[in-house]
């Protein structure tokens, strides 16, 4: 361990990394073997979803297979082993975020259903007309919809911090919004449609200094940015098993003890309940509090397992190797005539956003396809980005560490071949 | 190569590139707005018809390769013909497209429509290559309320 000094001052610890062997972690996710329209699969559309190494396809199958049964409440063998595997799957996950507890550690559906828990339980207790929400202009959809819910229930007003032509989050315009009537701020880790990461411990202090508290969006940080919500001092996090290389269906939403313990139930039924009787329930103690009826067992698990394999490589080395190829692959694409990439934050992670001149991103993603490359094309759930830079859609390669220099130069070659069709 | 050359052949790429009757119609007596919420694409079909016929048909808007040329070629096919012979045309189109049983490229009461039969071997495009038309059926029920092809 080395102390080095980061930009705002503080000291933190860096491990000293080894290089990752990108030919070794192939190995690890079977998918990436395939041939697709007969060509080797490329996949870059890793910010849609990832693909999942063996450790997480075999931890979900042995749940299955050898100890499925319902948690918390069988007496049974299989229930024990199945309660004791999904537990320690919060533990892990707890200190996958440096969280203090597990009792913080809400097992959700994915960082969708983490922000509506957030603003329907929060929210509807806190949040009165008037009152206002904090976003930033490049958030997803599910970080503007579930907002714009409470402002129609409670009256509340949404109020959106802008960024500049880089996509680069405007720290002094957000400020400028936090106010007596700010309940709360809600910003993306690092957003999905232009690869920004953003200033989130500004982001967070700044709140914090009026005594707002702040949720992460960190579904697109979780799989690229070691993650510390006790140094972050964020109030809630949420992010998804699924971008992470863990299943779909599981996600988490942290949130400090104290805001939790406060906040209603989001969903009632059961596992969240104490006691129950038509006069009067009494509810759960913290994680189960907000989490009704059976949960996805298997998912939580698998999602365990997607941790181990992340640490056991290193979110140092993860982050490290992913730079350099996002360097590569930045420089590489800005060679083609005609490319214009939208997000050009000095501080990026893993997504290369683009539009080509006089050609629609939809047909960019149909000859690519047939090259076996798989991007998205579209608008990523950010119509707002969109609008921000006029464009109507966007084609988007986003990388994951199993990603080689060799796909981008692939992507390359296959983004000239669709200037020379339809250029 | 072969399937994406069937997909944008010249012909396609030309009314892409080109598209035919690309304008506001200032005497339309019916409109409509399509939109792809998939891809954000957005299409405007402007009519005019006396006595159930097409006298005069354009559009505008942005959208991808297949979408543009299928709202072109559409504009040049439907000039002169009733109500009733569009949306009948529209429906053989709907069935190249999707590759129902019995169409074929060779579908000749499509006419020049029947180089997009491409689109077959991409699902997801066919959204693309029926936009136009599911706009221009709004247009002719006066549909206020844009369509969706979601």
């Amino acid at each position: 361990m080395v102390a080095t000094i980061d930009k705002l001052g503080l000291a933190t610890q860096q491990t000293i990394q080894t290089p990752l062997n990108v030919w070794r972690v192939r190995e690890d996710f079977p998918i990436l073997k395939q041939k697709v329209h007969g060509k080797p699969l490329v996949y870059l559309d890793n910010a849609a979803t990832s693909q999942k190494p063996l450790a997480v396809l075999d931890a979900i199958e042995r749940y299955y297979r050898m100890e499925n049964s319902n948690v918390h409440r069988g007496v049974h063998y299989l229930s024990e082993q199945a309660t004791k595997d999904y537990e320690e799957a919060r533990v892990k996950a707890q200190r996958f975020i440096n969280a203090a507890s597990e009792r913080e550690i809400i097992y959700v559906r994915g960082t969708t259903e983490a922000i509506n828990l957030v603003a329907q339980s929060y929210g509807r207790a806190h949040v009165r007309a008037g009152d206002e929400i904090v976003i930033s202009a490049m958030e997803h959809h599910s970080n503007i919809v579930p907002w714009q819910l409470l402002c129609e229930q409670t009256g509340a007003v949404l109020r959106v911090a802008p960024i500049n032509d880089d996509g680069e989050f405007l720290l002094d315009e957000y400020e400028k919004l936090l106010g007596p009537r700010t309940r709360l701020v809600s910003v993306v880790h690092l957003s999905n449609a232009l690869g920004t990461i953003n200033p989130i411990r500004h982001i967070i202090e700044l709140a914090h200094r009026r005594n707002i508290p702040v949720l992460v969006d960190g579904a697109q940080a979780a799989p690229h940015l070691k993650i510390d919500v006790q140094a972050l001092d964020c109030d809630f996090y949420a992010f998804s098993g699924h971008k992470m290389f863990g299943p779909t269906g599981i996600g988490i939403l942290y949130g400090k003890a104290e805001l939790l313990d406060a906040m209603p139930p989001y969903q009632g039924g059961g596992d969240m309940i104490s006691s129950v009787t038509f006069e009067k329930t009494t509810y759960n103690k913290l994680p189960h509090k907000f989490e009704a009826g059976t949960p996805d067992i298997a998912g939580a698990i698998g999602l365990g397992a997607a941790v181990d394999y992340l640490n056991e490589i290193g979110l140092d080395t993860i982050a490290a190797y992913e730079q350099e190829l996002l360097s590569y692959a930045t420089e590489a694409v800005s060679k083609i005539p005609g490319l214009r990439l939208i997000g050009t934050a000095s501080e990026k992670a893993s997504v290369l956003s683009f539009v080509l001149d006089g050609i629609h991103p939809h047909d960019i993603g149909t000859i690519l396809d047939h090259d076996g490359i798989a991007i998205r094309t579209g608008h990523h759930c950010a119509q707002p980005v969109m609008q921000r830079f006029g464009v109507p859609a966007t084609a988007r390669a986003s990388l994951a560490f199993y990603n080689t220099k060799e796909e981008i130069d692939t992507l390359v070659a296959g983004l000239h071949k669709v200037t020379e069709v339809l250029g | 190569m072969s399937d994406l050359n069937d997909l944008y052949r010249e012909v396609i790429l030309d009314h892409s590139k080109k598209p035919r009757n690309f304008r506001k119609l200032e005497n339309a007596n019916h409109q409509a707005v399509g939109h792809n919420p998939l891809c954000g694409d957005r299409v405007v079909v402007y009519l005019q018809v006396e006595n159930d016929v097409i006298k005069d048909i354009s559009f505008q808007g942005a959208g991808c390769a297949i979408s543009t040329a299928s709202a072109s070629m559409m504009t040049e096919s439907l000039k002169g013909k009733s109500a009733a012979e569009a949306e009948a045309l529209f429906e053989r189109f709907h069935d190249l497209v999707t590759g129902q049983p019995g169409t074929t490229s060779e579908a000749p009461s499509l006419g020049k429509l029947s180089i997009f039969a491409g689109v077959q071997k991409y699902p997801v495009r066919v959204k693309c290559a029926t936009l136009s038309w599911h706009t221009l059926r709004a247009a002719l029920e006066n549909k206020e309320e844009a369509v969706s092809t979601e």
